[in-house]
């Protein structure tokens, strides 16, 4: 089964049809009570890209990124993953909530990283990786046990199959984290600022692994403070600072020659 | 396992080995160590007090020994502790499960789902064991007759006489031991959910698994470990609660030894006789807790070893089925 070509993943966005954005935001405002946090975003990200959001905390990345897959619920505007409305079905002009069934089928072709890695600390890597393709995809445990041990050895861990999270360095964690997710072979992957939580040191392996799956064709939303893999990985950068994207392009245009004075002065200080 | 270049497609690189230190491990330092003079004379004074009181307790001819030892593995007090387990482990499994299922309740955005587990805990936490027990037996004063039918409509599927259905003493007495244990492990159960990393339900949900299989598979298991501590103490809490059932003429151990005191007056002998019983008891519950706490810790200090054995001893029994 396994080719040593290096791929993690084969490329996803086949099910999206031509020229279909992968994920589209409309004019999506969030609030939380009387703070709105996303006032107004609008997004494209076509399949295979890797989008990078940058921007100071509070301006509403991650916010956006849980909005995508539903972890919070917008308050206006729409949002498409694949084409597909995320957590509403629409009837004509009246939306419909989504069951909690629903909407658990469309996060599980979302994959998601977060800051903090949230692996279960009470299963080993191995049965992280197993547990939702298992549980939610109902695939044999043989098949899944066998998937599992592949996608932990492609992210270099594969002498640590056994090793409850606990006893994992947080680079490692991490890269259990992404192949828990890659597990579900999701259409889309976001990750929420995953290398913050770590050591300077270990930054490099998560960050090797993340290039590797953009090489690989995956379509990636990536909040970061990286810069570096901004400019190297990136097909689109955008900056968001008070609920709103303040500059987008392509990181060569974003990253080099800002145009908007914020660009400008979150780059002076970022790179200083 | 696997050949040398196992790296090979991998991503990121091999942990390298650690840099060397200049020099051999040294000598550990020897140094004389504190003397703790208090702690001894404190120790050796306590040793002293404590065998007095031992010593008087045993050649205290009030507690009659000799008919300590003519209770103590008495048919009657046999029995009596049979029910008292009986009524122990039936109350549990109502109040774990009950627990379990209000708390999911409480937490639940279901407004009714909330309202009635809030009104369940409020009723029973909110009046005395000993009332609600007496209640249960007395069922019949109040409704001589249970109806199971539609309200309002007259429709009835049958009946039957509630005098007759607590008669039976251990029914009252499970009912409200049970009924009024859930309401206590919900709160414990609840404060267990709570404690889990709100991080963990995300990461579930994000994988797409449904709250309910969230809650089974991610959230409870880790409650666990904060549960199970609380819960061998409600445990322990409730096998003498079950003698509060003597009210109520329930023959447990305790309502059995103090059926015969009340007869021939040998009141400290047969207290003595209860509580050697009880100690024995919470002992064996102390030690199975602590079995369950070690299987509940599991990620928390299990060896990697294990945990690859258990998997490959897995795989060989599907590879042989």
């Amino acid at each position: 089964m396994p080719d040593d070509s290096g791929h993690i993943v084969a490329p996803t966005g086949a099910e999206v049809s031509a020229g279909q954005p992968m994920v589209k935001a409309e004019q999506v405002w969030k609030s939380f009570g009387k703070l709105d946090v996303l006032k107004g975003v609008d997004l494209e990200v076509m399949p295979q890209q890797t989008y990078v959001l940058l921007g100071p905390s509070g301006g509403g990345k991650s916010t956006l990124l849980r909005c995508i897959n539903h972890l919070e619920l917008i308050n206006a505007g729409r949002l498409w993953v694949g084409g597909e409305l995320m957590g509403y079905r629409q009837k004509g002009a009246v939306l419909h909530e989504m069951k909690a069934r629903d909407v658990a089928k469309q996060r599980s072709h979302v994959g998601m990283v977060f800051q903090r890695f949230n692996l279960f600390p009470h299963m080993t890597a191995i049965e992280n990786v197993m547990e939702a393709p298992i549980r939610v995809q109902h695939v044999s445990r043989k098949q899944a046990e066998a998937e599992a041990e592949e996608l932990l050895r492609r992210v270099g861990l594969g002498d640590k199959l056994d090793t409850y999270p606990a006893q994992l360095s947080g680079g490692q964690q991490q890269r259990v984290a992404i192949a828990r997710a890659l597990a579900m072979k999701p259409k889309l992957m976001l990750f929420d600022e995953p290398t913050s939580a770590l050591d300077p040191e270990l930054v490099g392996e998560v960050l090797d692994v993340m290039k590797q799956l953009a090489v690989d064709g995956m379509t990636m939303v990536v909040v970061t403070h990286e810069i570096g893999f901004a400019k190297e990985v990136a097909d689109g950068v955008a900056l968001m600072d008070g609920g709103v994207i303040v500059e987008d392009g392509p990181p060569l245009e974003v990253l080099v020659n800002p145009k908007e004075e914020r660009t400008k002065l979150f780059l002076s200080k970022v790179l200083a | 396992m696997e050949s040398s270049d196992q790296y090979d497609g991998q991503v990121a690189p091999a942990e390298s080995g650690l840099p060397a230190p200049a020099a051999a491990r040294p000598e550990s330092i020897k140094a004389v160590p504190i003397r703790h003079w208090g702690r001894w004379i404190s120790a050796a004074i306590v040793v002293y007090l404590m065998a007095a009181l031992v010593y008087s307790f045993i050649t205290n001819s009030n507690v009659e020994w000799p008919t300590v030892w003519e209770y103590l593995f008495a048919p009657l007090t046999l029995r009596g502790l049979a029910l008292t387990i009986e009524l122990t482990v039936i109350s549990m499994i109502i109040g774990a499960a009950g627990g379990v299922l209000l708390a999911v309740m409480r937490l639940s955005d279901n407004p009714v789902l909330s309202g009635i587990a809030w009104v369940y805990i409020w009723f029973f936490r909110g009046t005395p064991v000993y009332v609600q027990i007496i209640l249960w037996a007395n069922l019949g004063v109040f409704y001589p007759k249970l109806i199971a039918g539609l309200p309002f409509t007259g429709i009835v599927f049958g009946s039957t006489d509630s005098g007759t259905l607590v008669s039976r003493i251990i029914v009252p007495a499970i009912l409200a031991l049970g009924l009024n244990e859930a309401a206590y492990a919900a709160e414990l159960v609840r404060a267990g959910i709570i404690s889990v990393d709100a991080g963990q339900n995300e990461a579930a949900l994000s994988l797409g698994m449904s709250p309910t299989l969230t809650m089974r598979r991610v959230v409870l298991p880790q409650a666990m470990r904060v549960i199970i501590p609380t819960f061998g103490n409600e445990t322990i809490s409730m096998l003498k609660t079950t003698s509060l059932i003597a009210a109520i003429g329930g023959l447990e151990m305790f309502g059995r030894l103090q059926a015969v005191y009340s007869q021939t007056f040998q009141i400290i002998p047969l207290l003595v006789v209860a509580c050697i019983w009880y100690l024995f008891l919470t002992s064996l519950l102390t030690v199975s807790q602590a079995r369950l706490e070690a299987y509940f810790g599991k990620g928390f200090g299990e060896k990697e070893a294990e945990a690859a054995e258990k998997r490959a001893a897995r795989r060989a029994a599907r590879t042989h089925a």
